[in-house]
């Protein structure tokens, strides 16, 4: 009963951290960005959503909508406010880019933090499931809406496996990723690559904020656990392969919820972290990453 | 460096200490209260700018090595030790904490090895929380055998205690070893092929950061009177310390302190703001790291080489 009860859960969280991860990790393999605002974006789309659905009276499907496209509008403003100055700024020596990208985004989550703080307070919010009922598997009570979460977020990451491998779009952020001159010598304008990477990055934190707020809800205080989170899973399962962050949020996400189940819910997160120092430590290069 | 330069800093800088140093016969002692945790912030920042200016060490987690001289220090205080005895305590108990961040240093490079440093906070705040019946867990712990309880001692001693990193800090930087960390931070491969011992100084490098870290979490929790992980280790901590450190300027020194009192008092004077203070406060550092990349103190130096 425990068994099937970890089982099913811990497959609705995987998914869900699976979803929120892959944006995170492929941004960072296309362009070597590591976004340290994703929990602030995701949020943002969350409590946009919970907004124009519930305050608004616009029901939960428009919520929905509005909330993923604020998450891409969020994911926009992140680019053309922080990242791309930093990338282009010449007074930055390139060897130190990646640690501006990184105090930069952090400071712009929080600023994010700040600013939804202020505009919805940090009291944590739960939007209305999208679909309703109880089904029963096994014997274990099972939201309709958890298994449609699971499901949408791997239809989700269906869709992108789809658009990288099989559109010619897609071939060419993984060419991106490979070798950006040779790109830009085959005639590609990379700074259209990278906007098409962040709008992905946009849809992907969007879905997964909103799912999250119907799941298990979100405060604002969660950002930086949200980020933290993402960035484990990517760490573990290798920065910048999207397998690998799937297979990551798979063993994190079980980890978690067994740990919650079996031994103690305060203790969550513990697990995970050890494993993260794990890995780091003797395979810094992830689960499944390239070098 | 010129001559003329070095004692024009020199001199800005006095005149700066001297400022400070008589201002509590005009100041109230709220005032005085805010800038002695400035001043402990300071610190913080000088050794948090030692590790990442000049090792070219990506510490996302200071805090991990203050809160452990900052707990240790506090948890012998209530065993009714001696101050000095808490202090050194504390100080060893950071440098063994450097060292074991230092081992994966030197394994790993950038965004790894900053995110080990940000899981080493993370996995001292859960033990922290764990260990509720010594550490007093989420609520925090008071210190019964405080520095002083009078607000003007406590400030000079502060003040005293910055200047007195300050100066440590800033003649190591400037000294052999901190050249040759200098180097092997941007070049370790270069800098092992000229013959340094890059190890050993990057171990040095993670033990100095350490004992000043470790020593002002400690004087903090004594001034304080209390210590808990909201104000010492919690992650927004170490955040105000790097924010702090390349607002002023990195590989400065100087400029780490100076970002520190200078974010410190921005905050605690936005503070009507209410939420908007924090928004405020970031807007305002990533514009200086968007505009003035050198930071505020860097600017100032080296107005010449800004593109």
């Amino acid at each position: 009963m425990t068994a099937l009860q970890i089982l099913i859960d811990g497959f609705v969280i995987s998914s869900l951290y699976a979803l929120a991860a892959v944006g995170f990790t492929l941004m960072f393999g296309v362009s070597g960005v590591l976004n340290l605002a994703h929990g602030a974006i995701m949020v943002v789309a969350a409590l946009v959503g919970w907004w124009a659905a519930g305050q608004l009276g616009l029901g939960v499907y428009a919520g929905t909508a509005i909330g993923i496209l604020a998450g891409l509008l969020a994911a926009y403003l992140t680019y053309f406010i922080v990242v791309r100055p930093i990338q282009r700024s010449r007074k930055i020596p390139r060897e130190e880019t990646e640690i501006f990208v990184l105090t930069g985004t952090l400071l712009w989550g929080i600023m994010l933090q700040g600013g939804l703080a202020y505009l919805f307070s940090d009291n944590p919010i739960t939007m209305r499931p999208l679909i309703g009922g109880i089904t029963t598997i096994g014997g274990v009570r099972v939201p309709w809406n958890e298994i449609m979460i699971a499901a949408v977020s791997w239809v989700v990451i269906g869709l992108l496996w789809l658009l990288i491998n099989r559109t010619p779009a897609g071939k060419a952020m993984l060419a991106a990723s490979m070798n950006p001159r040779g790109l830009t010598l085959l005639g590609f304008d990379l700074s259209r690559i990278y906007l098409l990477v962040w709008t992905i990055y946009g849809v992907l934190a969007g879905t997964a904020g909103v799912l999250l707020a119907s799941f298990l809800g979100v405060s604002t205080a969660n950002t930086g656990q949200l980020t933290a989170s993402a960035f484990s899973i990517v760490v573990v399962g290798g920065l910048g392969s999207v397998s690998g962050s799937l297979v990551a949020a798979f063993i994190v996400g079980y980890l978690e919820t067994a740990t919650a189940y079996l031994v103690n819910p305060t203790l969550r997160p513990i697990p995970a972290l050890v494993l993260l120092v794990l890995v780091v430590y003797f395979r810094p290069q992830g689960l499944l990453g390239r070098r | 460096m010129s001559a003329l330069l070095r004692s024009k800093v020199a001199w800005v800088a006095a005149a700066a200490i001297l400022a400070a140093a008589v201002l509590p016969l005009g100041v109230s002692a709220y005032v005085l209260g805010v800038l002695t945790t400035a001043y402990y912030f300071g610190v913080f920042s000088m050794a948090w700018d030692l590790l990442f200016g000049f090792a070219g060490e990506v510490n996302f987690g200071p805090t991990f090595l203050i809160g452990l001289g900052a707990y240790t220090a506090a948890i012998l205080d209530n065993r009714g030790l001696p101050i000095p005895l808490c202090v050194l305590a504390a100080a060893l108990a950071a440098v063994i904490g450097g060292m074991l961040l230092a081992m994966p240093a030197l394994r790993l490079r950038g965004p790894y090895f900053g995110l080990v440093t940000l899981v080493a906070v993370l996995l001292l705040q859960n033990a922290i929380v764990i260990f509720a019946g010594v550490t007093g867990g989420e609520i925090g712990m008071t210190v019964p055998n405080v520095l002083s309880i009078d607000a003007r001692v406590n400030y000079w001693f502060a003040l005293a205690f910055m200047v007195v990193c300050g100066v440590l800090l800033f003649g190591l930087s400037r000294s052999a070893i901190g050249l040759i960390l200098q180097a092997s931070g941007q070049d370790p491969i270069e800098a092992a092929a000229l013959g340094f011992n890059v190890v050993k100084h990057k171990i040095v490098a993670f033990a100095i950061s350490a004992i000043f870290s470790g020593i002002a979490g400690a004087l903090l929790v004594l001034y304080m009177g209390a210590a808990s992980v909201g104000t010492i280790v919690d992650i927004a901590i170490g955040v105000q310390i790097i924010i702090s450190a390349v607002l002023g300027g990195r590989r400065t020194i100087i400029g780490a302190a100076l970002g520190a009192v200078l974010l410190l008092v921005a905050a605690e004077w936005l503070r009507p703001l209410g939420q908007l203070n924090t928004l405020v406060v970031s807007a305002f550092a990533l514009a200086v790291i968007l505009f003035f990349p050198d930071g505020l103190l860097g600017y100032v130096l080296r107005p010449k080489e800004q593109g």
